[in-house]
């Protein structure tokens, strides 16, 4: 580097005059004008403007001038870098534009590859199923209540007024444990439940009770010895079937949609009396029978119901057994499958799809129901 | 049960313009369910006519058949009056037989159009039919042969066929057993339509002889278990005597199969009045019947030919033989009616339904007696139905009817009811005021009395199902019917929503979808060659599982301990199908087995605190599970370049993501499990507050063995953890993390360790020793070969350090990562590597 020459004779630097600084700056614009590429204006930003460029070097001759001539010289440098470098800015937008765009365009890919690099998970509709009811009622102001499925005897029947030699015995097949004189069973209903809920709660009591039950039933395509179920309890003073009714309406609109209502005919169970079989307006064809065809309607087979399950008014003798008050309190109940309620909803033939384990089946429903 | 419209209609006056469909519904809407309506003779069409057989020659095929070709007179029917000819291939007939002819032009059931057409090297014009083309169900061999007399050929066999009757079939509720009789379903078509009613054993008889004495001597032991037995007797019976088609073919439309004029008299009266009736070959029988217990070990000989051997809870019928009878359930061979009967002794009893229930399931055998014993029938008609069988055995088997009826016992008296006259209301919320109600009790049978609220109601005695208010609600309420009951949503106070354990199990089902796994659900029956294929050891816990008393499959006796019998099948099944590969997981209860019986406690109260508590400890113990399996294929292979198995890793990575996911501390170790590989199985365990472990399941590759027998992807990795344990550790509330913005200090170390030294123990040495500044130590870098002598292993570790409320000066850093080396050296015996 070469500083400032004070003896220096006080003679023209030819390197900074006018003429000599204008062609380098032309030079430098032409240069960069010229420069086709990112790469191209990089080798012309260092010849031009790096530290070995003519005006770089012409600069560090401006010491040698006189003070006099400095000013001049400093400008007259100063003037043409500063056009070289605005240049060099316009010049890169320029090319980074072009560049980009090239690039954009190099990139283009097909989208319609595949792109399942790993496979999609999914949760049980069977679970989501029984999610989705819990919903139902939590937003009623319910809870849910859960129980063992290896249950007592004297819980899955006597203390639902299904004594020992009662006929309706038999409407339940039943696994028993070994041996039975233990009187444990897998439970046939989720009704234990509701009767732990009455002996360890104080009424009012509004609980639903999802979960797996058990039959000897053969398995085929709409018997399995193991299938869900939820039912629904409600104790509470001035209970009264109108409010089984309201409940059931509720729940139907909320699975099924606006509009879809139940119907009770006189039935039979022991924990209930009165009883009623429940039927649902069938959804599909809104108790029309027929559908959009004017065929008739395959999920009800033309009744416009669907058999949905059963309910009632709690029979007091329930209440006694499981010390709820039959003077103060009266209660409903009710029962319907989760596994046969979703068949009919989302027109599962099989009720054996459930229990396979094929993901195809159960990726189907998503992890949401 | 089914009941033939034509005999509904004998005991109701139904306006004719009732429709079949008409009655079902009301019916069903009173609570006899419809199942099913059955026309007979759907579907059949054109000339069906009785014909009789003239001629039949034999005729034997070169297929080895041997075929009939008949002539056959159909009078009139075809036109010309000739004989017929026909191929008939059945062999149960002969000529001068009348049968059942469709002649061409005629359809049977199925579209089956008939025509004269060649068969056999003759033109069969037209078809001899059985009962089974006629869709009148698949009983018998060979074609229908009617009774002689039936009628004339030419006539048109609808009529003699009883085709075109309507049956509807009812599914009868165990509380409604007086509906399993045509006097009960008619009871209950004449409230529906409010049309007069003739109770069939109310009507006068054409036994008017049948006056009181002794026809039989009968003593009853056990009158609790016998109330009502009623004999009587008929002699001169005629057992050739056809049943008459009239009877048979209403038989045979209520599901019973025609047997022999006396058993049919029986069965049609039992379908008539609910009443089972027990016929005797009164010549069979020696000297005084009686009723009593059986002694145990006793033994008797049923109808089926069945040797039993007796309880002393079963009722049982003796005569100086011993039992000849299973009181109300089946008879005994011994005294069975015959072909050569002629005296037949009728009983006609009233049982109790507790130990005909009970009998028939000792004994196994479901009867239509039985089935009406065990729900309860009318006790005051054993005489009228005793006498509406003479009289048949009488009027169609030519009998005498010996004077006198044995009547032993009474009748229990019908219950009386009291009911507040404003509780229909009360439990239906519908308005129903007291003397709908009442009208209603009588309309059901009710004898009711009133006093201002107070009702009193004695029931009929066909009704012994109603014993409390609430079954007279009933009552009242499905005569008002149930449309009415109006729609009220209840308010019930503020509920406090999912339990935690509800919140977080379906955050786990979530996240393990999240992560790709897709949810099974399993059955949880299992047996011992299942716990032997993943090789349980016998002294292991998983062994200790409840057993079945009455299992599906003989196979599968137990309720399984593990959820991997289940979740492995269902990936054998999906790898089976051709899946590439398996990522499931389930969640579900297992069970260890109680050996402690529960009690069986009263009905009539609450149970004491003592009592529920030993009835809850009986009941197994059952935690809930997670399993998760992963195998075979987990990334797809590609355009994007291969793909990926699935391994250990992904397992034991799953888990500790879970783990992650619910703010739990777990903790690995190696360990040696059934079903895992011994070298390649992580015991899983939750750290707790305090710091201590507590064991949560295992994770890691299946054992070889394990996947080749299971037919599994190789190197299929599974989890089970107990998810009750794992759910329980999962913190209240997370606590706002606060974290360091200065920038962040790395420091990389590699340590020669021994080769069987556990990374997890260098990393927490290095966590233990690092201080206050590490932020966090991750293992990149597990390393052996060129460099690294033979029985060490380097393993490389990250280390980020990062000060709260400073920038790191120079040499903090290195500091804390020499004290981490130490520490991790003094425990492990790494040695920094150079």
């Amino acid at each position: 580097m070469s500083g400032p020459n004070n003896s220096y004779d006080p003679v023209e630097v030819t390197p900074l005059k006018a003429e000599a600084v204008d062609a380098m700056r032309e030079a430098a614009v032409a240069a960069i004008a010229a420069a086709a590429d990112l790469g191209q204006l990089k080798q012309v930003r260092i010849e031009h403007t790096g530290d070995r460029s003519p005006l770089a070097l012409a600069n560090r001759e401006i010491g040698a001038l006189p003070p006099q001539a400095r000013k001049d010289a400093g400008q007259r440098i100063g003037r043409a870098r500063g056009e070289v470098a605005r240049a060099l800015a316009a010049r890169q937008e320029v090319l980074e534009a072009e560049h980009e765009e090239r690039m954009l365009v190099e990139e283009t890919v097909d989208v319609t590859v595949a792109t399942d690099r790993r496979p999609r998970g999914a949760r049980h509709p069977l679970t989501t199923g029984a999610e989705r009811v819990a919903d139902v009622f939590v937003a009623m102001g319910w809870e849910i209540a859960e129980g063992p499925v290896i249950e007592a005897e004297w819980l899955n029947f006597d203390a639902l007024n299904l004594g020992p030699d009662h006929p309706a015995r038999t409407m339940q097949d039943t696994f028993w444990t070994s041996p039975p004189e233990n009187h444990v069973v897998l439970r046939t209903h989720t009704s234990p439940v509701q009767a732990r809920s009455m002996l360890t709660r104080t009424p009012p009591i509004y609980i639903a009770c999802p979960g797996r039950v058990f039959r000897t039933d053969e398995y085929d395509a709409t018997h399995s010895p193991m299938f869900h179920q939820v039912e629904g309890l409600a104790i509470d003073e001035g209970i009264t079937m109108a409010h089984l009714k309201g409940t059931l309406d509720h729940f139907a609109a909320a699975m099924f949609g606006e509009g879809i209502t139940t119907r009770f005919r006189p039935s039979y169970f022991p924990f209930t009396e009165p009883s009623a079989e429940v039927d649902l307006v069938c959804f599909v064809c809104r108790g029309t029978a027929v559908d959009e065809a004017g065929d008739t309607c395959r999920t009800c087979r033309g009744e416009g119901w669907i058999e949905w399950g059963g309910c009632g008014v709690v029979n007091p003798r329930v209440l006694v057994a499981c010390g709820v008050d039959p003077e103060r309190y009266t209660g409903f109940a009710f029962g319907m499958g989760i596994d046969r309620t979703l068949m009919f909803r989302h027109g599962v033939e099989d009720l054996r799809g459930f229990f396979e384990g094929d993901v195809r089946f159960t990726t189907a429903f998503g992890t949401e129901i | 049960m089914l009941a033939p419209v034509s005999w509904i209609r004998e005991y109701v006056e139904l306006p004719d313009d009732v429709t079949t469909d008409a009655l079902a519904a009301r019916l069903t809407a009173l609570g006899l369910k419809l199942e099913a309506i059955s026309r007979t003779g759907e579907g059949i069409t054109g000339p069906l006519v009785v014909g009789r057989v003239l001629t039949m020659e034999p005729e034997k095929q070169k297929n080895g058949k041997t075929i009939n070709w008949c002539t056959v007179d159909v009078g009139d029917a075809n036109g010309t009056g000739e004989p017929q000819g026909i191929v008939c291939g059945a062999h149960n007939f002969a000529p001068g037989d009348l049968v059942v002819v469709v002649l061409p032009g005629g359809v049977l059931p199925g579209g089956f159009a008939i025509s004269a057409r060649k068969t056999y090297g003759h033109v069969s014009a037209g078809m001899i039919c059985s009962a089974a083309e006629l869709g009148l169900g698949q009983d018998g061999d060979g074609i229908i042969v009617l009774p002689a007399g039936a009628g004339e050929p030419g006539d048109s066999a609808f009529g003699v066929l009883g085709l075109g009757e309507e049956v509807i079939e009812f599914e009868i509720n165990p509380d409604r057993a007086y509906a399993l009789s045509l006097r009960g379903v008619a009871r209950e078509a004449a409230l529906a339509f409010g049309a007069p009613y003739t109770d069939p054993v109310l009507r006068d008889l054409r036994t008017g002889e049948a006056a009181d004495g002794t026809a039989y001597p009968v003593e009853v032991d056990d009158a609790a278990g016998c109330p009502v037995f009623v004999a009587r007797l008929v002699s001169g019976f005629d057992p050739a005597a056809p049943t008459p088609a009239w009877m048979q073919r209403r038989l045979q439309l209520a599901g019973m199969r025609p047997i022999s004029l006396a058993v049919d008299v029986t069965n049609y009266v039992m379908l008539e009045t609910g009443r089972p009736i027990h016929a005797y070959d009164a010549d069979a029988v020696r000297g005084t019947l009686r009723v009593r217990r059986a002694t145990a070990g006793e033994r008797l000989t049923t109808l089926d030919d069945t040797e039993r051997v007796l309880s002393p809870e079963d009722l049982v019928v003796t005569d100086d033989s011993g039992p000849i009878g299973l009181g109300g359930v089946m008879g005994g061979a011994s005294t069975e009616i015959s072909a050569s009967t002629t005296r037949v002794l009728v009983e006609s009893a009233h049982w109790d339904a507790t130990t005909m229930f009970r009998t028939g399931r000792r004994h196994k055998i479901t009867s239509e007696a039985g089935k009406r014993n065990e729900r309860g029938v009318d006790p005051t008609i054993c005489a009228a139905a005793a006498d509406r069988v003479v009289e048949l055995l009488v009027e169609l088997g030519g009998a005498t009817a010996e004077p006198g009826t044995t009547y032993v016992g009474a009748p229990p008296a019908p219950a009386t009811i009291p009911m507040l006259a404003d509780l229909p209301a009360r439990v239906t919320g519908m308005a129903v005021d007291a003397d709908t109600t009442v009208a209603h009790l009588e309309a059901v049978g009710c004898a009711v009395s009133r006093d201002g609220d107070d009702l009193q109601a004695i029931v009929p005695p066909w009704r012994p199902d109603l014993s409390d208010p609430f079954d007279l609600v009933e009552e009242v309420a499905r005569i008002v019917g149930y449309d009415a009951v109006p729609s009220v949503l209840p308010t019930p106070t503020a509920g406090r929503g999912l339990t935690r354990s509800q919140v977080l199990r379906r955050r786990v089902g979530r996240v393990l979808a999240g992560a790709g796994l897709v949810e099974v659900v399993s059955f949880p029956f299992t047996g011992e060659a299942a716990l032997d294929a993943l090789e349980v050891p016998a002294d292991d816990e998983r062994r200790d599982a409840v057993r079945l008393a009455n299992p599906l499959a003989a196979t599968e006796p137990l309720y399984t301990t593990t959820l991997l019998t289940g979740t492995l099948g269902a990936a054998a099944r999906n790898t089976g199908r051709g899946a590439p590969g398996v990522a499931l997981f389930e969640t579900g209860a297992v069970a260890f087995a109680s050996d402690v019986a529960a009690p069986l406690l009263g009905v009539d109260r609450r149970p004491t605190t003592d009592e529920l508590e030993a009835l809850l400890a009986a009941v197994p113990r059952q935690p809930l599970h997670l399993a998760v399996v992963l195998g075979g294929v987990r990334e797809n292979a590609g355009w994007w370049g291969a793909g990926r198995a699935a391994d250990w890793v992904d397992v034991v990575g799953t888990v500790r993501d879970l783990a992650d996911e619910l703010g739990i501390e777990v903790r690995v170790a190696n360990d040696q499990r059934a079903p895992w590989h011994p070298g390649r199985c992580a015991r899983v365990d939750v750290v707790t507050a305090d710091g201590t472990l507590v064991p949560v399941g295992h994770a890691g590759e299946l054992h070889p063995r394990v996947v080749a027998r299971l037919g599994l992807p190789a190197r299929t990795g599974a989890a089970e953890l107990d998810l009750d344990v794992l759910l329980g550790a999962v913190p209240d509330a997370v606590r706002g993390p606060v974290f360091s913005t200065y920038p962040v200090a790395k420091e990389d170390v590699a340590l020669l360790v021994d080769a069987g030294v556990a990374a997890g123990d260098v990393e927490r040495a290095l966590r233990d020793g690092a201080g206050a500044l590490l932020e966090s130590v991750r293992l990149f870098d597990v390393y052996t070969g060129t460099g690294v002598p033979d029985g060490r292993k380097s393993l490389a570790f990250a280390l980020r350090f990062r000060a709260p409320d400073r920038t790191l000066a120079e040499g903090e850093a290195a500091a804390a990562r020499d004290a981490a080396v130490a520490v991790a050296a003094e425990r492990t015996g790494a040695v920094l590597r150079g």
